[in-house]
């Protein structure tokens, strides 16, 4: 395991910190990544239905396979398109 | 009293001593330590050093090594290598008359190269203080540098134990010495933290002197290093370093002196800077307001050329005596062209350094942002063949570029910009009183100087160059 000295002040956590959560979904957009595990589009179409009920937008992704990371095509345009993205882990 | 002995196994000289250490320990005792096994090739009973940890304790240099300790543990003496009658003396024992008199010993494993700051890591009193980061099994080295924010969006190299403390190996400065406080977080800045992001920046330990010294400018009231992050503006810091430890550590001053290619000019600039964003905590788009910023900023570092040039330097203008180094900064921006290829008298081309001079900033702005002219060696002949100082073009200059402000005031020539209706019939310099520095730098072709306008707010009301001396 690699060991590094803080260049910083040492004023925050060392830990990363995940980014800032949104307060509320209105006016945003929402990414559902499917991650191509079986079920995971049960999961994300009750999700869809719950979001489009509140007028909330919804845009819909899937990964070629759940075996590999996600294209780095995908990944820039869901960054792009929405404020957030749930991940769809079923089997 | 006790004895203990330092040998290696590769080493000729520890062999040929290797006979006499097995009679003496018939009669008496010593303990024999090896760097290198814990058996050695002539039978004599040796103990492994393991991980060198006692030869660095007792910092050795050379195998073999003696040393002789008193009933307190503290050391009494040392000899180094083979010299029959200094170990005659030394073990109180006689040295067969065949034996050569003299051979020099083996450089010791804990000087191998890397070795003294890995063992320094190990086995050192914790000068360290900075918290370590533990990354995860897989995690790439560069990418958890980016990733913690400590980039200024060029790979960093990665601030191990080790790197850190071959680069404080490069100053006398204790690495718990507070250098000042690091706006715009206001926090005590270390030696320690200086060193730390000279590793990130890509510097060599011999660099760290001028980062030091540049740190410490930085920080001096009249540079303004907060109002010069927080502009708007297009600044950030320039150094020039004067002095023979630009020579020393190979820093350029000729072709494509403001450029890329040389590992002082582009990591020392780049050390500073990252300082100010990872210990000051200032960040583009946070308190670094700058609308624009400029490539320099990533970190911007020349050398005058000081051999090339029959000027006096920047620094001997700026109080800082023949042979001494220096860093000046310089709240700069930019790098803007003056292309003369035709001038050949020192009139004609002050005429031109005026006219470019003139635009820094804007046409119609004066008293503003100072700036630095870098004159390149076929400008500088000009003066030269025409026995003119850097004074006396700094005069001219001065007089060429006292404008009438009926040319300055707003909407003259129809552009709104420009000083209150007040100054219209006064005469205003460009440059307030020492706003404008001239070095000599830069390739031996090319009939072109270059003008590094300065931030719009200088002198008492931003930001005054600072000259100081490397300690």
């Amino acid at each position: 395991m690699t060991n590094l000295l803080d260049p910083t002040s040492e004023q925050k956590s060392s830990k990363r910190l995940p980014l800032k959560r949104l307060n509320n979904l209105q006016k945003k957009t929402v990414g559902l990544l499917d991650i191509s595990k079986p079920k995971g589009d049960f999961f994300l179409d009750r999700i869809a239905n719950r979001l489009h009920e509140k007028g909330i937008g919804v845009r819909r992704f899937s990964k070629p396979t759940f075996t590999r990371v996600a294209p780095i095509e995908l990944k820039n345009e869901i960054a792009a398109s929405c404020d957030a993205v749930i991940e769809a882990l079923a089997d | 009293m006790s004895l203990v002995v330092f040998l290696k196994q590769g080493c000729e000289t520890c062999k040929l001593v290797a006979p006499i250490l097995e009679s003496f320990l018939k009669k008496n005792s010593a303990e024999i330590l090896c760097q290198d096994g814990s058996s050695f090739s002539q039978g004599l009973e040796v103990r492994e050093d393991l991980g060198l940890r006692r030869s660095w304790e007792a910092s050795i240099e050379i195998v073999p090594t003696l040393i002789s300790y008193g009933k307190d543990g503290k050391e009494l003496d040392r000899i180094e290598g083979w010299n029959s009658e200094e170990w005659a003396e030394f073990l109180q024992i006689e040295i067969p008359e065949k034996m050569v008199k003299y051979k020099p010993g083996c450089g010791s494993d804990t000087l191998a190269p890397g070795m003294p700051e890995k063992l320094a890591a190990k086995y050192g009193d914790k000068v360290i203080k900075s918290r370590d980061i533990s990354l995860a099994e897989h995690e790439d080295e560069i990418e958890a540098c980016y990733s913690r924010g400590w980039s200024d969006g060029l790979p960093v190299v990665p601030p191990t134990k080790e790197r850190v403390l071959r680069m404080l190996s490069g100053t006398t400065r204790h690495p718990q010495d507070i250098i000042g406080v690091i706006p715009p977080n206001l926090v005590e800045c270390s030696v320690e933290k200086i060193a730390i992001n000279a590793v990130l920046a890509g510097c060599l330990p011999q660099y760290l002197p001028v980062v030091i010294a540049s740190v410490e400018a930085a920080l001096q009231d009249e540079f303004c290093m907060h109002g010069l992050l927080a502009t708007t503006y297009f600044s950030g810091p320039l150094i020039i370093v004067n002095g023979p430890i630009a020579r020393e550590i190979g820093m350029n001053s000729q072709g494509n002196v403001l450029g890329q290619g040389n590992r002082a000019n582009s990591t020392i600039g780049r050390a500073l800077q990252l300082v100010i964003r990872n210990v000051g905590g200032g960040k583009p788009q946070e308190v670094d307001r700058s609308a624009f910023g400029t490539p320099g900023k990533v970190g911007f570092c020349f050398a005058e050329d000081e051999d090339g040039s029959y000027w006096e330097p920047l620094a001997q203008e700026r109080g800082i005596a023949p042979g001494c180094s220096s860093v000046t900064l310089f709240a700069a921006d930019g790098v803007q062209a003056i292309v003369d290829q035709k001038s050949r008298d020192p009139e004609s081309l002050s005429r031109t350094f005026a006219a470019g001079l003139r635009s820094v900033g804007h046409p119609k702005l004066a008293l503003a942002s100072d700036a630095i002219l870098v004159v390149s060696p076929e400008h500088e002949r000009v003066f030269r063949l025409a026995g003119w100082t850097k004074a006396d073009l700094k005069n001219r200059l001065g007089g060429l570029l006292i404008v009438s402000g009926e040319e300055l005031v707003a909407g003259a020539d129809g552009i709104s910009e420009g000083l209150p209706l007040r100054f219209k019939s006064k005469q205003i310099p460009k440059f307030r009183d020492g706003g404008l520095l001239i070095v000599r730098a830069g390739g031996k072709a090319g009939m072109f100087s270059a003008i590094i306008a300065g931030w719009g707010a200088s002198g008492k009301v931003g930001s005054a160059p600072v000259t100081r001396k490397i300690a």
